[in-house]
């Protein structure tokens, strides 16, 4: 049990009619990289965002360094529509809002890019540092909280220094490059200080290049910081070269998990990604 | 390269603050309390105070609340109601046999830390207290209004201003808020520049606020909510916290404007002067403080001062009855205000404070380096 950090169980996310995720199980270890891929619209941000708590699965729990932060069972209208398994196992309603989950030590990335834009770079890297703030609003405003506001302008200048940053840190984070913003926004995560990230498509839209940076720069803040990181990713190359395990969805459905060796060579996966031949 | 500079932007902020207060000090001097110079630079005081306070959550936070006219509302009438003379009730409340509450702040610190300072202190607790029970409603509402977005939270706030309005001309209230008759005869700061002092120091607060963990918190809202939830961010408390705050300055700034007017009619709390303040931060600039102060006493100067005669019938000289009658400066003002917007579409001051102004120029000259 305090082996994996992450545990998915049963989860499934229906919206409607139409299931997005259906029954997913799924388990992430303590300091493991691990991907989630699969073809467009499987069903990936989804489970993604029934994870970080933006939305609350139909059915299903997880579970969070041992501790079940998430659970739900069908409600309301939904208890006719439900389409899924594990119908009547789970009785409780457990669902914290993002901002909570993240307090837990969960942060994550977003598929398109969500900085602050009106902030500069080292703003948007010191807010995410808020949720770690003690004091109340009245010492916070009176200033007499400058140790801890100096000890998070410090960490922040540290971490901009880490992933490359602090020459920029002063210009608006939209004025940064695609690849820089990027990065940018995985140290934001990093500044809220998570046992867990979450990346969502951290080398979408980016050149060869730039996606080998970014593989190194992922496997480098994951032995930094003792991190355990879950991503969703198109990249391949990317994929394969720094996960350990890597589960495949289509559909909603898990098809597949293993190591990449073992993925490559999975016929359904294969099938999946490809098609299958009507003739063959 | 900061820390000059950031020297450098202390020392003209604090200057211009010293000559400001200089000048109000002359001004209060040279000048009886009645000339509308006084008259001007004290409800442009009041107007910057709520007008910052609006730009808080409407700027700052990203919620877009007409509510302020009711906050403002509150804050006028429990300062009315706690510093009329007790010997003045009776002609005030004279429909309501004199009234239910039978103290007054002013003349009960009066009584123990002398005339002056006990009236004075008086005065500033029946502000508190506005601002506090502003606050204590926003808490109320806030629980179902701010679930909702942008305009729907617009109609929300407004309607719930426009029913406080109604509800405190209610007669059954009478013997507090004394019906739909006017509260009148409490005590007033005879100088501008207590004003000014009074509304600089919540301003201060207000600015300190925005620059702390709470303020970089509320602009994380402003710009992507998914984001700042996503960063652990708690939605429904700082917005919550970002509105009682805002409606306590609204307030204070209530009282301080019921201060200047001399009477308190709940009629005079239309959604009118919600737009007005409005117009303020919109004009200024939304999301920049010194931007609403300049906007205020740019705009309460000017409808109130300057462009008066257009309504009088003699203007910069010329006479002419015939044209420059009621309501005319009105249609002047609309077309100067439509100027301004077409011409400063983010307002004047956009997102930028006074002192940024000083390091605009290098900036310019970086980005064409750069390029």
């Amino acid at each position: 049990m305090s082996e994996n950090i992450l545990r998915i169980e049963n989860a499934t996310m229906q919206f409607g009619g139409v299931v997005a995720v259906d029954n997913l199980n799924l388990e992430i270890n303590q300091g493991e990289i691990v991907a989630l891929i699969g073809p467009n619209g499987a069903g990936k941000t989804t489970a993604f965002n029934v994870v970080t708590g933006v939305y609350q699965p139909t059915n299903g729990a997880v579970w969070f360094c041992g501790e079940k932060i998430i659970e739900n069972h069908p409600q309301g209208k939904m208890k006719k529509l439900y389409k899924g398994q594990h119908d009547g196992e789970y009785q409780h309603v457990l669902a914290p809002t993002p901002d909570r989950i993240t307090k837990l030590g969960m942060a994550r990335t977003f598929q398109n890019i969500r900085l602050w834009k009106s902030q500069t770079v080292f703003d948007n890297v010191l807010i995410a540092k808020h949720c770690r703030t003690t004091s109340n609003v009245f010492s916070a405003t009176f200033r007499l909280n400058r140790k801890e506001e100096a000890a998070q302008r410090a960490e922040v200048e540290e971490l901009l220094e880490i992933v490359g940053l602090s020459d920029v840190r002063g210009e608006l984070a939209t004025s940064l490059p695609y690849g820089k913003q990027r990065r940018l926004e995985i140290a934001r995560a990093l500044a809220a200080e998570p046992k867990l990230l979450l990346l969502d498509e951290p080398a979408a839209g980016m050149n060869p290049q730039e996606t080998d940076e970014l593989t190194a720069f992922i496997a480098e803040i994951r032995d930094r910081f003792r991190l355990t990181v879950f991503l969703i990713e198109h990249h391949m190359n990317l994929v394969m070269d720094i996960s350990d395990r890597i589960y495949v969805l289509d559909f909603g459905e898990l098809i597949a998990q293993g190591t990449p060796a073992e993925i490559q060579n999975n016929q359904r996966v294969i099938d999946a990604y490809l098609g299958v031949a009507e003739d063959a | 390269m900061t820390n000059s500079k950031q020297r450098q932007k202390l020392i003209l902020m604090a200057a211009v603050l010293v000559v400001l207060l200089a000048a109000s000090m002359a001004v209060d001097a040279a000048l009886p309390s009645y000339h509308i110079a006084i008259k001007v630079i004290k409800k442009a005081t009041v107007y910057a105070l709520v007008a910052v306070s609006m730009n808080l959550l409407n700027g700052f936070t990203g919620l877009f609340s007409l509510g302020q006219a009711g906050f403002m509302l509150l804050g006028a009438f429990s300062y009315g109601v706690l510093t009329i003379p007790v010997a003045k009730r009776p002609g005030v409340y004279q429909y309501f046999d004199g009234g239910a509450i039978q103290f007054s702040l002013p003349e009960i610190f009066s009584g123990f830390l002398g005339d002056t300072v006990g009236s004075t202190v008086g005065m500033l607790l029946a502000l508190l207290v506005g601002g506090l029970l502003a606050a204590l409603m926003a808490w109320l509402i806030g629980l179902p209004v701010l679930r909702l977005k942008s305009d729907y939270l617009a109609i929300a706030t407004l309607g719930f201003a426009e029913i406080l309005r109604a509800f405190f001309q209610w007669n059954a209230l009478g013997p507090v808020t004394n019906g739909s008759n006017l509260l009148k005869n409490y005590p007033d700061f005879t100088h501008a520049t207590s004003y000014i002092i009074l509304a600089g120091l919540l301003v201060a607060v207000i600015v300190l606020l925005i620059n702390s963990t709470y303020g970089r918190a509320f602009k994380a809202i402003r710009d992507d909510e998914v984001a700042a939830e996503a960063m652990g961010i708690n939605l429904a408390k700082h917005k919550r916290m970002a509105f009682i705050i805002s409606s306590f300055f609204a307030g204070v700034g209530g009282g301080m404007l019921a201060m200047y007017n001399g009477t308190i009619a709940a009629a005079s709390f239309k959604s009118t002067m919600t737009y007005e303040i409005l117009l303020i931060v919109v004009i200024g600039g939304i999301g920049s403080i010194s931007g609403s102060v300049i906007a205020s006493f740019l705009y309460i100067f000017s409808s109130e001062w300057l462009l008066r005669g257009l309504d009088s019938g003699k203007f910069l000289g010329i006479n002419a009855p015939g044209l420059f009658k009621n309501g005319f400066r009105m249609a002047v003002f609309s077309v100067i205000i439509m100027v301004i917007v077409l011409f400063f579409r983010r307002g004047l001051m956009g997102d930028r404070e006074l002192p940024d102004l000083l390091d605009r120029k290098p900036k310019r000259r970086k980005e064409a380096a750069g390029k």
